[in-house]
């Protein structure tokens, strides 16, 4: 046994795992999983070294897999994953993220579920789809999704999800009452650019050691709260595009995220001149870096979604992105400098980057 | 007793499942319901709310697309196949 990185990735055509040593330059893969389901998350749950995969087959419905083999053999659940036979259907599961003991579920449509049994049977959250707001819910371009689960680490009652397209939901009492919090955050595809709710959020990450600020990646700019999401700030800035999914933060220093900006809502969704391109901030999005020595220099018309970059604990960091087009990208850096890891899997929903003993 | 035939990927889901099976069961439901008490969580992956047949899984029985209510007799015959209209896409 030796620690090594395994990075979890999620793809139309089933879960892959990836792993190499801590050098992180060679890298076999292993897959398909999950019987080549569509997987759109894979997560690990560090308390019983459990692996978790979301999924939604087209014929056999939602379902959890989950390995606590790292991988050689698999379990399959959506038991109490419904919303009853009066609700609707529930039909994939986009999320799933372990915290505090609990294991959380984001489905579509919009919901959450808990585990407290690892992911082997599921209790819905009724508190979220009992905001006020549930009738105006609108569908994002993915669906109507709750796609984002956040613990805060200081408190297991308090969490934050985000579901496309209506926006950031936060509780403190364990998910029995939510409140909106997407002030500061622009629609600029509504007739009022500012409501309550209605705001396409993409994707939200908490910095290291501040649970108080987040990082949001939105439909609309990118920005950053420093009060737990009670307010946004604008951080674009400089960003060649406010349009992009993923966004991820470093797992020591609070002030570093990166983004993946792509070239627009509307004008195709991929990246910026066929030039792909992570962005880095280093100083909580004041000014940000194009970092791309390494990424196809150009005719690379790829685009990276919601849950497809992650960043690995290691010392400095290492950063990942998948694309919708199949390659994963890794850097051992920090982002500074990039190499491929695989070219030829199918598109990519989500990566997940773990250290771990193998 | 009913016979049922699976699909390859509905057993590869629960492995040591055959592909087919006796089942005493007066309804495609009923016989659902008992193929779940054989193999455990089996009804969620053929059954939505409702309940339903999933959308792209088709039932048939003795030959003819069946609902969950269709009547089954000792004799039936009943094919359940993952549609054509399903998949994962290109």
């Amino acid at each position: 046994m030796a620690l090594g990185v395994m990075l979890l990735v999620g793809t139309r055509k089933g879960a892959f795992l990836v792993e190499s040593g801590l050098e992180r330059a060679v890298w076999s893969i292993r897959g398909p999983l999950c019987e080549g389901w569509p997987v759109f998350d894979v997560s690990y749950d560090r308390s019983v070294g459990a692996i978790l995969a979301g999924t939604g087959s087209p014929w056999f419905g939602p379902a959890v897999w989950r390995s606590t083999d790292l991988g050689a053999t698999w379990t399959h659940s959506s038991a109490g994953l419904a919303y009853g036979d009066d609700g609707p259907r529930l039909t994939r599961v986009w999320n799933v993220t372990a915290a505090g003991g609990t294991v959380y579920a984001g489905v579509e449509p919009a919901g959450l579920f808990r585990s407290a049994d690892g992911g082997q049977t599921w209790e819905h959250v009724a508190g979220l789809r009992a905001h006020p707001s549930t009738p105006d819910w609108q569908p994002g371009n993915g669906g109507l999704i709750c796609h984002t689960i956040i613990a805060d680490p200081t408190d297991p009652r308090h969490l934050w999800v985000g579901i496309s397209a209506v926006g950031v939901f936060e509780t403190r009492d364990s998910g029995a009452t939510w409140a909106t919090r997407n002030r500061g955050v622009r629609a600029d595809f509504l007739p009022d650019p500012h409501p309550e709710f209605g705001q396409c959020v993409h994707k939200v990450a908490m910095a290291a050691g501040e649970p108080a600020t987040l990082y949001q990646q939105n439909h609309c700019g990118v920005y950053r709260s420093d009060d737990g999401a009670a307010t946004w700030t604008e951080i674009t800035g400089q960003l060649p595009s406010d349009f992009g999914f993923p966004i991820a933060a470093h797992p020591r220093d609070p002030a570093t995220a990166w983004v993946v900006p792509l070239n627009g809502a509307d004008k195709g969704r991929f990246v910026p001149q066929g030039r792909p391109a992570v962005w880095r901030t280093r100083d909580r999005g004041r000014s940000w870096s194009r970092l791309a020595r390494g990424l196809p220099e150009h005719d690379a018309y790829l685009a990276v979604l919601r849950e497809a970059m992650a960043v690995d604990e290691l010392e400095p960091a290492g950063v990942y992105i998948g694309t919708s087009t199949g390659q994963l990208f890794g850097s051992a850096d920090e982002g500074d400098t990039w190499a491929p890891i695989a070219e030829h899997l199918p598109p990519i929903a989500s990566v997940d980057a773990v250290v771990v003993e193998r | 007793m009913a016979e049922v035939l699976l699909p390859r990927s509905l057993v590869a889901l629960f492995p040591g499942t055959p592909r087919r099976l006796a089942v005493e069961a007066a309804s495609v439901l009923q016989l659902v319901d008992a193929l779940d008490r054989t193999v455990p969580g089996l009804a969620d992956r053929l059954l939505t709310s409702g309940p339903a047949i999933r959308e792209h899984i088709n039932v048939f029985v003795d030959g003819e697309l069946a609902g969950l209510d269709t009547p089954l007799g000792p004799e039936s015959t009943v094919h359940i196949i993952p549609a054509v209209s399903g998949g994962a896409g290109g």
